[in-house]
């Protein structure tokens, strides 16, 4: 036990000196917060742009519909020729000229109206202008077949429907989309920990290897313990990282945004004072929805699958350093780490989302390799407690086989030096 | 007890393939221990097997009287063949670390080392990371690592390859001076000389198998072929050398004279002694030079492993 906890310590404080690793800790905050600093900043620059449409309209009944507001200003220019309009609209740099044919025909003012620009306009634009187009169209239409505008607008209904759990709690729509948001979000964390930190076990374990220092710790300590002791060492450097993440990363984002005046909260689209009472309603009852999540559950989950799921990856990456010479040789052992992680992530994506107790994503949240990633997806949805109970023993059960397989491939693989490994081999090494 | 390292019938098999087979040897307390055999041996097999690195399939291991254990570590120092440290990390935390690891407490290795610092006058090294030291000052910590713990049983894999003639020289004294200070040696090696110079026994291992072991002295003496190198100054050489090829096997030999002597190796059969060698010589001439041709552990290594063959 006093080995372990030197070798812990050892391991913990060569990765948090490695200077990537500080680089890495105290940039990526940085990197983070500008990230969100700049695109805060240019769509607020991009919505400020006002658009300046000039509209040639032969028909002459266009121009009164368009009327301009704070992203478009239209002007007419119906009164010259359609060249003229088309090269003084180049000259003074406008964003296009939307031309109407003249005529009365709905069908052919629908397929004929054009718009001409220097570039190509946005999607967005386009559509604007497009639903402008059809729905001044649409009411001409109408009116032309008799039929009366304002008994349509007043037949016009709303539906809202009201979504209730069983137990007779209203719920938001949009509450799949937030247990959507909080499953995703904890699967792909802890996707890129095991693919980071599992990483950083695997050099280690080459580094230990080329350097030659290992025949020296393996006198001393059993190579399991050096294993175990690795793992741990590595995974308490990535806490630290998080940590520090999170804390240092939260006070820059409060400072800078400070700083700047930038209003974050204004890259949402709609204020929330601008809203009708319906929305509010929903905000509302999306509140309830985040504070109706089993969020103790969720946590609690959270730290287990991910250092369950850490654990039983970073055995692999160690037995597959033990077993290579150098860092170019580990790509053929890679797929059992990257496919099942990937396949994870996929089933997490689209059938959790799609369908989170069915098959497919119950069978795959017992699987020990992507139990971890799916089950922390499912959990939002709500699954029964001897479900997840039932996961977590898998997963500690294959935790137990792997690190004793992958200790074995380890013991052998650090003494072996010269030799690229295949498969067969390492299956041999088992028996040694 | 006699013996500080006794093997019993040790034997480790990878796969198909038997590394060291049914291996015997007994190390006596205080001695120097030279494991001799050609690359692939089972030399590195069976002192991995000692270090407990990796287990032997039958036999069993003694270490000062008990059966070997997790515990015997602390006891051992090894300088593996294959030698190496953290790069990246600092020579005196590296050393701290590695002492830690073989049960000192830090207030005592602290202690030892700084102490191991100014013999070797590297006091300065102590915050140096290792990839900043030159090749032979990294082996010096190498060393130290080894015997900081003061071991019993001081393992060393083919301590002069890899050391330049310096350093080499250095690790040699403190071999033997190790020795005086009652730790016992064993060292693996093809290089013969370094155990003519150093080794009080010997064991001679050969794919996997131990050929010969004992006193190097003794294995020596068995070894003799009853050989001596002669030059004397005859008047006629013709008639000398007729005269003893009657009685004698005689070949020619050479070494570095300040005479105008006949150089020659005589072999004297059972029946003979030294004394009837010389009798004859001095019936014949003047004797200038008379030495017993002695077996270097050269010699018996190739005689060994050829008759073996």
């Amino acid at each position: 036990m006093r080995n372990l906890k030197l070798i812990i310590i050892r391991e913990y404080l060569a990765r948090v000196r490695n200077k990537t690793f500080m680089i890495m800790t105290f940039l990526s905050p940085i990197i983070m917060v500008g990230m969100v600093v700049l695109i805060a900043y240019l769509s607020s620059l991009n919505s400020d742009e006002n658009k300046i449409v000039a509209i040639y309209d032969e028909s002459e009944t266009f121009f009164s519909e368009f009327s301009s507001d704070e992203d478009i200003s239209y002007f007419d220019f119906s009164d010259m020729p359609l060249e003229a309009a088309i090269d003084s609209v180049d000259k003074k740099d406008y964003y296009g000229l939307l031309f109407f044919p003249n005529s009365t025909d709905n069908q052919y003012l629908a397929k004929h109206t054009e718009f001409f620009a220097n570039k190509a306009p946005g999607i967005s634009f386009i559509n604007q202008i497009e639903n402008k187009i059809s729905s001044v169209l649409t009411e001409k239409e109408l009116q032309r077949r008799g039929v009366d505008l304002n008994a349509i607008n007043q037949a016009k209904t709303e539906v809202n429907l009201q979504i209730e759990n069983f137990s007779g709690e209203e719920t938001s729509k949009l509450s799949n989309y937030v247990k959507m948001f909080f499953g995703g979000a904890a699967g792909y964390l802890l996707m890129m920990f095991i693919i980071i930190y599992g990483n950083m076990v695997m050099r280690s374990v080459i580094e230990e290897k080329t350097n030659r220092i290992i025949e020296i710790i393996i006198s001393s300590v059993k190579p399991i313990q050096l294993m175990i002791g690795k793992i741990l060492g590595t995974s308490f450097a990535g806490i630290t990282q998080f940590a520090i993440w999170i804390v240092f990363g939260s006070i820059l984002l409060f400072v800078v945004t400070g700083i700047f005046g930038v209003d974050i909260s204004s890259s949402t689209p709609v204020p929330a004072t601008q809203l009708d009472a319906g929305s509010q309603d929903e905000i509302r009852k999306l509140l309830t929805d985040i504070v109706h999540l089993p969020l103790a559950k969720i946590i609690g989950c959270f730290l287990i699958y991910f250092i369950g799921g850490y654990f039983l990856y970073s055995s692999v990456y160690a037995a597959i350093g033990a077993a290579v010479d150098s860092e170019t040789d580990t790509q053929q052992f890679m797929f059992p780490i990257i496919i099942p992680l990937m396949l994870g992530i996929y089933v997490g994506f689209f059938s959790v989302i799609d369908n989170p107790h069915g098959m497919v994503s119950t069978i795959f949240s017992y699987i020990p390799l992507t139990s971890p990633v799916v089950m922390l997806m499912r959990i939002p949805f709500g699954v029964a407690w001897w479900e997840i109970l039932l996961s977590i023993l898998i997963l500690v059960l294959s935790i137990f086989a792997l690190v004793w397989i992958a200790a074995k491939i380890y013991r052998v693989g650090i003494l072996m030096y010269g030799k690229k490994p295949s498969y067969k081999e390492l299956y041999r090494w088992l028996k040694y | 007890m006699q013996n500080l390292l006794v093997a019993d019938k040790v034997s480790k098999n990878y796969g198909d393939f038997r590394a060291l087979n049914q291996l015997s040897i007994e190390v006596p307390k205080q001695s120097i221990f030279g494991i001799l055999g050609p690359n692939g041996a089972g030399k590195t097999t069976f002192i991995r097997i000692v270090n407990q690195i990796t287990m032997p399939d039958e036999g069993k291991i003694l270490l000062d009287g008990e059966p070997l254990q997790p515990e015997h570590i602390q006891y051992i120092g090894y300088l593996p063949e294959e030698r190496g440290l953290y790069k990246s990390m600092k020579v005196g935390e590296q050393v701290l670390y590695l002492a830690q690891l073989k049960g000192l407490s830090k207030k005592e290795a602290t202690k030892r080392l700084k102490y191991w610092f100014e013999r070797l006058e590297i006091g300065d090294w102590w915050n140096k990371k290792i990839q900043e030291l030159s090749k032979g000052m990294a082996q010096k910590i190498q060393f130290i690592v080894t015997v900081l713990h003061q071991p019993k049983l001081l393992i060393f894999d083919e301590p002069f390859s890899g050391f330049d003639p310096v350093n080499a020289n250095l690790i040699r004294d403190e071999i033997l001076k190790l020795r005086e200070d009652g730790a016992t040696i064993l060292f693996s090696t093809h290089r013969m000389e370094s155990v003519e110079e150093l080794c009080d026994y010997m064991a001679l291992i050969h794919k996997s198998n131990k050929l010969l072991d004992g006193k190097v002295s003794s294995i020596k003496k068995k070894f003799k072929s009853n050989t001596y190198q002669v030059g004397v100054e005859v008047e006629n050489e013709e008639y000398f050398l007729q005269q003893a090829k009657e009685k004698f096997n005689i070949e020619p030999t050479f070494f570095h004279s300040i005479h105008q002597d006949l150089q020659v190796n005589i072999q004297i059969a059972e029946q003979y002694s030294q004394n009837d060698l010389l009798a004859f010589l001095m019936n014949h001439g003047r004797i200038n030079h008379f030495v017993e041709v002695v077996p270097s552990v050269n010699d018996i290594f190739i005689k060994t492993i050829q008759s073996h063959a």
